[in-house]
């Protein structure tokens, strides 16, 4: 891409700085994502990633720092968390048209779109984890996004669909050129859907292309012995498939896990 | 047929059934976004707007809706103090309320206060005056909540998320918190402050084994309450039992009649 230098980024943030009880969660952080480009965000447990993420969306004060998003830009957002009330009668065309009133055709598409076409009469507490994160993002899709934002999509999902919905992502971003900000914490599954990785314990230990940060000592340090093990065994696998014209998969047979759990 | 059909009745089954039009739909709201705990502090607070009114010598219940919003705005303000749980927060103010309600009410003693009246309900004694009250203020109330219903519902279900996508989140609380405190002073007269969170909770819960929809659990809801106030006045016009309570003794059998296996409509 580039053009991409010349763009103005979707979202840009400088020095941004977020403290909890006087302990700075976010320090002096800067980033920016543009349009077509995936960014990760990596890191532990209590790195503050979320709250990176809070702050960015503007959901939570930030103590110093600017943020500055493109004028006009419309953000998608998919939460870490959807628990809805046992005691709401919801489905899933009333969840979608909660956020934008669309059409009935919209919402088919968007659940097409992102694997879920036949859930639309399903109440939201039946889905499954999978599912779940899947008609979070029809709904971030039928806003027409400039930027998804994305907090562990994976979260609640089994090793296997973790994969195919960072697919997903990586195919959203192929067709509709939007700008895609991700947190995650495992990158080795991430690796094949990242234009760009931001390792983060607080601060930023080191960025740069997915297959340098995971050499870099820093993000070694972070993740220890585990990140180089599940790197080799899942990384290398994740570059060994084509994507046909709409960006889907053509070997599907290739894509089983065997054995590898992540508690 | 024992029971006399008398202007008594009527008034009282028209200021039940008005409440329960507002308080059903609200109350969903309590029930989705788990409040009841903070509704009841709410009402606990109510009688302490009754003696303020009656002291200051203006209706009682602009007294509980004064008092409710204080109150409401003191536990949204404490909540983020990370010392204290919102649980315990909402149980200090809950009893505390009420124990300082009943201790002004006992300063007023130029005034006969009709105490049992206000904890359990008086509606009975339901006048022209609080029936242009519930249906003036509840036509209201049923306005803006239908206004405002697409945006509270998406924050129930996610706040955050209601928030990126533009949703005037602490405008809309506080719109919510208004609309209980009016509640709260209208369902006084008919149930009483100390059983006003049934009226909120209890018809919702009911309506959620036929619902489908949020909107069909609001209107359920409201069908649920008024069969309530209805079969309870019935119970005490032939039986003498005391109105407020009865009401609420039938809304809770309703619950559980309905809970019954194969009653319920199963879910798809």
């Amino acid at each position: 891409m580039i053009d991409s230098e010349l763009q103005t980024p979707l979202i840009r943030a400088e020095n941004l700085t977020v403290s909890r009880g006087g302990q700075p969660v976010v320090n002096k952080i800067s980033l920016t994502v543009n349009a077509g480009e995936i960014v990760t965000l990596v890191g532990p447990n209590g790195a503050g990633k979320s709250t990176l993420i809070r702050a960015l969306l503007r959901l939570i004060d930030c103590d110093s720092g600017v943020i500055q998003r493109k004028p006009g830009v419309t953000i998608g957002y998919v939460p870490q968390q959807l628990e809805i009330d046992p005691t709401m009668p919801i489905d899933v065309r009333q969840f979608l048209r909660l956020g934008e009133l669309s059409s009935e055709e919209d919402m088919k598409r968007a659940l097409e779109e992102v694997g879920v076409a036949a859930v639309i009469d399903t109440p939201m507490q039946g889905l499954s984890g999978g599912e779940t994160r899947r008609v979070l993002l029809a709904r971030a899709l039928l806003r027409d996004p400039d930027l998804l934002v994305l907090d562990e999509p994976t979260a609640g999902v089994d090793f296997g669909g973790q994969a195919e919905l960072y697919e997903l992502i990586r195919t959203i971003r192929d067709s509709r050129q939007c700008g895609v900000l991700l947190v995650s914490h495992n990158l080795h599954l991430v690796m094949a859907a990242t234009d760009r990785v931001l390792c983060l314990n607080h601060h930023i230990c080191c960025e740069g292309q997915p297959d340098a940060v995971t050499r870099n000592p820093a993000y070694l340090e972070l993740f220890g012995s585990e990140a180089v093990a599940s790197a080799m065994a899942v990384y290398t696998h994740h570059h060994d498939h084509q994507h046909d014209l709409t960006g889907a998969p053509i070997e599907e047979s290739g894509h089983q896990h065997h054995g590898h759990d992540h508690g | 047929m024992g029971m006399t059909m008398d202007d008594f009745f009527f008034m009282a089954l028209a200021a039940g059934v008005g409440v329960s039009m507002v308080a059903g739909p609200l109350g969903c709201f309590v029930v989705w976004r788990r409040m009841s705990y903070f509704g009841a502090t709410l009402s606990h607070s109510a009688l302490l707007g009754v003696a303020l009114g009656l002291l200051l010598g203006v209706n009682p219940m602009i007294g509980v809706v004064a008092t409710c919003i204080v109150i409401a705005a003191a536990v949204f303000s404490m909540e983020r103090d990370p010392r204290f749980a919102a649980d315990t927060i909402l149980g200090i103010l809950a009893h505390g309320m009420l124990a300082l309600g009943l201790v002004a009410i006992a300063f007023l003693d130029n005034v006969r206060v009709d105490l049992m009246g206000y904890l359990f309900g008086d509606i009975l004694a339901v006048s022209t005056n609080d029936l242009i009250w519930i249906y003036g203020g509840g036509a209201a109330c049923l306005l803006i909540l239908g206004m405002i219903w697409r945006g509270l519902l998406s924050m129930s279900v996610h706040d955050e998320l209601a928030r990126v996508e533009g949703v005037p989140v602490s405008a809309m609380r506080l719109i919510f918190m208004l609309m209980i405190a009016f509640v709260i002073a209208i369902a006084m007269k008919i149930v009483g402050i100390m059983l006003i969170v049934s009226m909120l909770i209890i018809p919702p819960a009911t309506a959620r084994r036929f619902a489908r929809t949020p909107e069909q659990m609001a209107f359920y809801a409201v069908i649920v309450g008024s069969l309530s106030v209805l079969g309870g006045l019935a119970a005490s016009a032939t039986i003498d039992t005391p109105a407020g309570p009865s009401i609420v003794v039938v809304a809770m059998v309703l619950f559980f009649a309905t809970a019954m296996p194969g009653v319920a409509r199963r879910q798809a």
